[in-house]
């Protein structure tokens, strides 16, 4: 470990002790209830998650043919939140923009779990040189700052939202296979890991049932700022003019639309979609900050 | 102190190493060859193939890995046919201006951000605090390009106090001379490192204000400032050296965003401009640059807080 592990906001307190299981698991769960914050970030996250995928049931709207007939009309009980520059209806076009960003931040986080938890876990548990090349291409991975990765791999593919899904989690990885790693090598030496290598148990087995099971803790918690993280660079993608092209929508493709109408004082076409990425990435990171005080909460009782 | 230097340079080494292998292997797999940009679509076949063999193109993929490995060595970063201009020769135009934006907005940040986390730390679950918490939270969760277009709105479009766009200009001087306009890219960068920063700074306080040394400084009744300025500041200021190297990819991520939105002709605008000019060497050369930037910044945050906290260097591997 280097120093710079200290830094690290998701480390837990005690390295390799934040298994959840079991009992512990219930504790965690009434903690994590009992934590407002993080109950403010699951409401509020329940709330979007509702938002983008019943209300356009509740409320659908056209968001595939433009009507030039309606562009920009001002807020009104038609259109309560106006029109764009194209005539779609802005409140039903956020919800079914919800949907696409709330399905690449988790996609991308799932994606960037599994591989970095993996990665990790051999890295540390392999050992020797092994772990230094695998850990040092993580080095230089992160060395690279994520948004020129982004950008360099969306060079190569058109744009979609599975490709965007598969780039931002091809680049999130990173963090989660250090943590693992520096907890994996921790765990490694605790004496249950020799027994199950003394009784034969076969390295990949040892991997999955044991360590991987042990660092979930940590992992879980980390998705969570990864959901957070992959939300905020696909907002800077659309930005930026390289996420999906319409009429497939997302909340940052939407702030880049309003882009043209800042001096227009057509608020509804800058505020909203805006609001909308703040509220859903501020829920993630409260959930995520709320499970990983729940753990260490019990770290410190017992 | 020898084994730690030479232990963290040789990683460094090997990073930079790896940097330009990843950085090769995109290269090569981007659609479209170098011929075919340089010499336009309607190259004849044999032109492309003497092209080819000239640059070394023909030659196995080990074998172009080290002629490219050497051109970098020698400084060569490329050539870019949009700009009509080596990469180097972009660079030194371009570097000074980004320098400047992202310089100036970690000064203020860190300003704001060690002061605002000891506060913090001090008042701790006080109203304060979680005034302070909500707001790092909140400029934590903007996207960088919307916390812009929100400046802009207020105080360029509402209230004409700084223009909407960068200075503009060739060189740093040109850039400085119009400091109204860099008011707001500098406030935009600012504030989304200072979310960043300050929540650092105030685990960091924290976490030394349940120290056993406070307690003793408490004990013998020093007064509470000079707790605070002698031994909590100097303590919980330490890890931010490492922050500070850590943390530029994620700035520099944000200069692109901030160059981009402000118009501002920085490394980060140009490099936005040639993604969209799909010009692939000065893609690769910025990213072989900002890498080496992190790299080597990271090795001088590690090394002098090694020098600062003996605990570091002496930690077994």
């Amino acid at each position: 470990m280097t120093s710079t592990d200290v830094l690290d906001p998701s480390a837990p307190l005690v390295p390799g002790e934040s298994a959840v299981g079991g009992r512990g698991l219930r504790a965690a769960v009434r903690d994590f209830s009992h934590n407002p914050m993080g109950m403010t970030g699951v409401i509020a996250l329940v709330v979007m998650l509702l938002f983008s995928f019943v209300g356009p049931l509740l409320y659908p709207t056209n968001q595939t043919h433009p009507n030039l007939l309606l562009i920009t009309r001002h807020p009104s009980a038609q259109f309560p939140l106006g029109t764009d520059a194209v005539g779609y209806n802005v409140l039903g076009r956020l919800m079914v923009a919800g949907q696409s960003t709330l399905e690449v931040g988790l996609a991308a986080a799932a994606i960037a779990t599994i591989v970095g938890t993996l990665w990790g876990a051999i890295a540390g548990y392999v050992g020797g040189w092994v772990d230094s090349v695998m850990m040092r291409i993580v080095d230089a991975l992160l060395a690279i700052p994520a948004l020129l990765l982004v950008l360099l791999l969306t060079t190569l593919v058109t744009p979609s939202v599975v490709m965007v899904i598969f780039v931002l989690g091809l680049i999130s990885w990173l963090i989660t296979a250090r943590l693992v790693r520096g907890q994996v090598l921790v765990l490694r030496q605790l004496e249950y890991v020799e027994a199950a290598h003394q009784m034969g148990e076969r390295a990949w087995r040892i991997v999955g049932r044991h360590l991987v099971r042990n660092v979930i803790g940590t992992v879980v918690v980390q998705a969570t700022f990864e959901v957070a993280n992959a939300i905020l660079l696909f907002a800077a993608l659309s930005f930026l003019g390289l996420g999906p092209p319409p009429p497939a929508a997302n909340w940052g493709g939407m702030l880049n639309d309003g882009l043209n109408y800042v001096f227009d004082g057509y608020w509804w076409l800058i505020y909203p979609a805006g609001l909308c990425i703040v509220i859903t990435v501020v829920a993630f990171n409260l959930i995520g900050d709320a499970i990983r005080n729940s753990l260490e909460v019990r770290l410190r009782s017992r | 102190m020898t084994r730690y230097l030479v232990r963290r340079v040789s990683q460094s080494v090997a990073v930079l190493f790896i940097v330009t292998v990843i950085v090769f292997a995109i290269l090569h797999f981007l659609p479209g060859s170098p011929a075919r940009a340089i010499l336009g679509m309607r190259a004849t076949p044999a032109a492309i193939q003497a092209f080819n063999v000239a640059n070394g193109y023909n030659r196995a993929l080990p074998v172009q890995y080290v002629l490219y490995l050497n051109r970098l060595i020698h400084g060569n970063l490329g050539f870019s046919y949009h700009f009509d201009q080596s990469v180097g020769s972009l660079l030194v135009l371009d570097l000074p201006k980004s320098a400047l934006l992202v310089g100036s907005s970690y000064f203020i940040s860190l300003l704001i951000a060690i002061p605002m986390g000891i506060v913090q730390a001090l008042r701790r679950e006080k109203p304060l605090d979680h005034t302070l918490t909500t707001f790092s939270f909140i400029g934590y969760a903007m996207p960088t390009f919307w916390l812009g277009i929100l400046l802009v709105v207020w105080f360029s479009s509402d209230l004409h106090l700084f223009p909407s766009e960068g200075p503009q200009g060739a060189s740093v001087g040109a850039a400085l001379s119009n400091p109204s306009a860099l008011v707001l890219p500098v406030a935009t960068l600012t504030i989304v490192t200072v979310a960043q920063f300050s929540r650092f700074m105030r685990a960091s306080a924290v976490e030394n204000l349940l120290q056993d040394y406070i307690r003793t400084a408490r004990a013998k009744g020093l007064p509470d400032w000079q707790i605070v300025t002698k031994h909590l500041f100097r303590n919980s200021v330490l890890p931010i050296i490492t922050l500070v190297g850590l943390s530029l990819p994620g700035v520099l991520s944000g200069a692109i965003i901030v160059e981009a939105l402000f118009n501002y002709p920085g490394m980060g605008w140009l490099f936005w401009t040639a993604t969209g000019a799909h010009d692939y060497p000065v893609l690769m050369g910025f990213t072989i640059v900002v890498a080496a930037a992190t790299v080597i910044g990271n090795l001088l945050a590690d090394i002098a807080y090694a020098v600062a906290d003996p605990r570091v260097r002496l930690q077994p591997s």
